[in-house]
């Protein structure tokens, strides 16, 4: 268990939150910027002394003010992951890896340097100098030199937003395979909302320095409530189990949880028993009041209207959705949800234009 | 050989005077560079004017109060009497400090800018990466302020090799101890010598011309602490 509590404030700003996030998987920190997330990332890490503030970390007490105890920064068993390229210029990829690695205890050292450079396949760059690399290269570097200190807590500063979209994609699938490989809890800050729905187990939404909402991604993402569900990338994270897969057709059959209910998508063959994750964005969900039939569309699924509630524009409405247990968000205009005389509790057909797997 | 067994004396001199100098500058001026580059203290900008003030006055100036600080009725000459030393004026210990605070800006504010060009940042990732504050000092911000701290010892020695009016209002012209390269010239030029005056004063120009050119061809002359 993670539990932290700041209040600080910088010029204009002032952050003031109070959490509870476990010490496992990946905790997002999503928000606008400016809205609080660097700095709080920062006070994490003890680079911001709050004059109010507590952090406990499995009951390891990092800062507690009102005891007058803070813990330097560079005595904390944390990794950390800057915004941009931070690889000291003046040392080689190498070096760069070893300079934490160096400064802990050997018995600490429980991520071993061959691990590291393996896990985020920077072999063939450990001779260059900084200056050599790409913008992923140097951020895989980054990664790795931060996990060499093999931190109790990995702290992630947006590690994505200064790449392009083609270094993004490089560097993302060694994010996602970090939580599986290492039992390192992650705090991961971004502005993107893909990102998260990718790499992000429980998630914190910040506002103004102010945390809105703190809980499981799949219970957040849905949450008609908060800011999330507006906006055009608005959407659901369903985790699906591989059942079958359609060779013929090369179509993947995902079972919904605890449910009876499948969702078919085009791609290569997985073997069934895998946990995969799906994104559902609500403008791709159309809604039915009988079964469709001579559609193109693959996936119609019988589900419930739970919850209807204004878009930020007002041609539009958003719906909440259960399916079996499974929530989903659909975004239809106002017009349609008059047509068909949407009500909480009706049952509804839901259609599914389009499902990304992320893997 | 045109140069007399005197001249070669004052090249010596200067040489021991410029190393020296400068290698108690780096030691002295790069924790003062370092604070002024980081401190949020309002004490910056007197201390910053401070160190600066030897690029604007008159050599004369300051070699006239470190001559009356020095001197018998001096506060540093009382202390260095009561500690049996002596008073410090025309002896070579005495130039030695005369040049420090004369080359004190050439050395602090290069490496006050490297520093400052630094930034924040790699402390901060040392820090995460366990390094604690002398470890930051040693290990990042001195590696990646080399540049400057390269520009600063260049500039301090050329600027301590041409010191002339600090060394007459403080050093005299004793051979040996305080007769330098500069003061030789005088001497040369005094004495209507102007073959032996003509041959340390070209020295001088070729010397300083090589050094900033040394500078200019790295890209890194110290634009700000020459002004």
């Amino acid at each position: 268990m993670l539990e932290a509590r700041f209040s600080l404030s910088l010029d204009s700003f002032t952050l003031d939150v109070e959490l509870q996030l476990p010490a496992h998987g990946v905790t997002a920190l999503f928000g606008p910027s400016g809205s609080g997330k660097t700095s709080l990332l920062r006070c994490m890490a003890g680079l911001e002394h709050p004059p109010q503030g507590q952090l406990t970390l499995n009951g390891e007490c990092w800062q507690d003010s009102q005891r007058g105890v803070f813990v330097a920064p560079h005595q904390r068993a944390i990794g950390y992951v800057f915004q941009e390229s931070s690889l000291f210029d003046h040392l080689s990829v190498e070096d760069n890896l070893l300079f934490g690695f160096k400064r802990i205890a050997a018995g600490e050292r429980r991520i071993r340097l061959n691990q590291a450079i393996e896990l985020l396949g920077i072999e063939h760059l450990l001779a260059r100098m900084p200056a050599l690399l790409s913008g992923g290269e140097r951020q895989r570097v980054g990664i790795a030199r931060a996990l060499l200190t093999s931190p109790s807590l990995l702290l992630m500063d947006e590690p994505l937003s200064a790449l392009d979209a083609q270094r993004k994609a490089e560097v993302l699938p060694y994010l996602q395979r970090l939580p599986g490989e290492l039992q390192i809890p992650i705090i991961y800050v971004s502005h993107a909302i893909d990102e998260v729905a990718q790499l992000a187990d429980h998630m914190v939404l910040l506002e103004n320095g102010q945390a809105l909402a703190s809980g499981e991604l799949n219970t957040l993402l849905p949450r008609l409530d908060l800011p999330l569900a507006q906006g055009d990338n608005a959407g659901v994270v369903i985790n699906g189990l591989v059942t079958h897969y359609d060779a013929d057709y090369q179509l993947l059959s995902l079972q919904l949880p605890n449910s009876q209910l499948s969702i078919r998508v085009a791609h290569q063959p997985i073997a069934p028993g895998q946990q995969l994750r799906l994104r559902v964005q609500a403008r791709d969900v159309s809604l039915s009041l009988s079964q469709p039939e001579h559609s193109s569309i693959l996936n119609l699924l019988p589900a419930q209207v739970v919850e209807l509630a204004a878009a930020d524009n007002p041609a539009h409405l958003l719906v909440r959705l259960d399916l079996q247990g499974t929530p989903l968000l659909a975004r239809i205009t106002r017009y349609s949800s008059e047509q068909l005389g949407l009500y909480p509790g009706q049952p509804i057909w839901a259609q599914i234009k389009s499902v990304a797997l992320l893997g | 050989m045109p140069l007399t067994s005197a001249d070669f004396a004052a090249i010596w001199l200067t040489l021991q005077l410029a190393s020296i100098t400068t290698a108690l500058l780096l030691l002295l001026g790069t924790p003062l560079a370092w604070w002024l580059a980081r401190t949020r203290s309002w004490l910056k900008a007197p201390i910053g004017a401070l160190v600066a003030l030897p690029l604007v006055l008159p050599p004369t100036v300051i070699g006239f109060y470190l001559l009356v600080a020095m001197g018998p009725q001096g506060p540093v000459g009382a202390l260095t009497q009561s500690l049996g030393l002596g008073t410090l004026p025309f002896t070579f210990t005495g130039l030695v400090i005369g040049s420090l605070f004369y080359s004190l800006p050439f050395v602090v504010q290069p490496i006050q800018n490297a520093f400052e060009a630094i930034g924040t940042r790699p402390l901060e990732v040392a820090a995460t990466l366990r390094a604690g504050p002398l470890d930051r000092f040693f290990h990042v911000a001195l590696p990646l302020a080399r540049p400057g701290l390269v520009t600063a010892s260049v500039l301090g020695f050329a600027h301590t090799i041409g010191e002339f009016g600090v060394v007459l209002m403080i050093g005299g012209n004793i051979p040996d101890q305080t007769r330098v390269v500069s003061v030789q010239i005088f001497n040369h030029v005094e004495a209507m010598e102007y073959a032996q005056a003509h041959w340390l004063a070209a020295g001088m120009l070729v010397f300083s011309f090589a050094i900033l050119l040394t500078l200019q061809r790295r890209g890194r002359v110290g634009a700000r602490a020459i002004s």
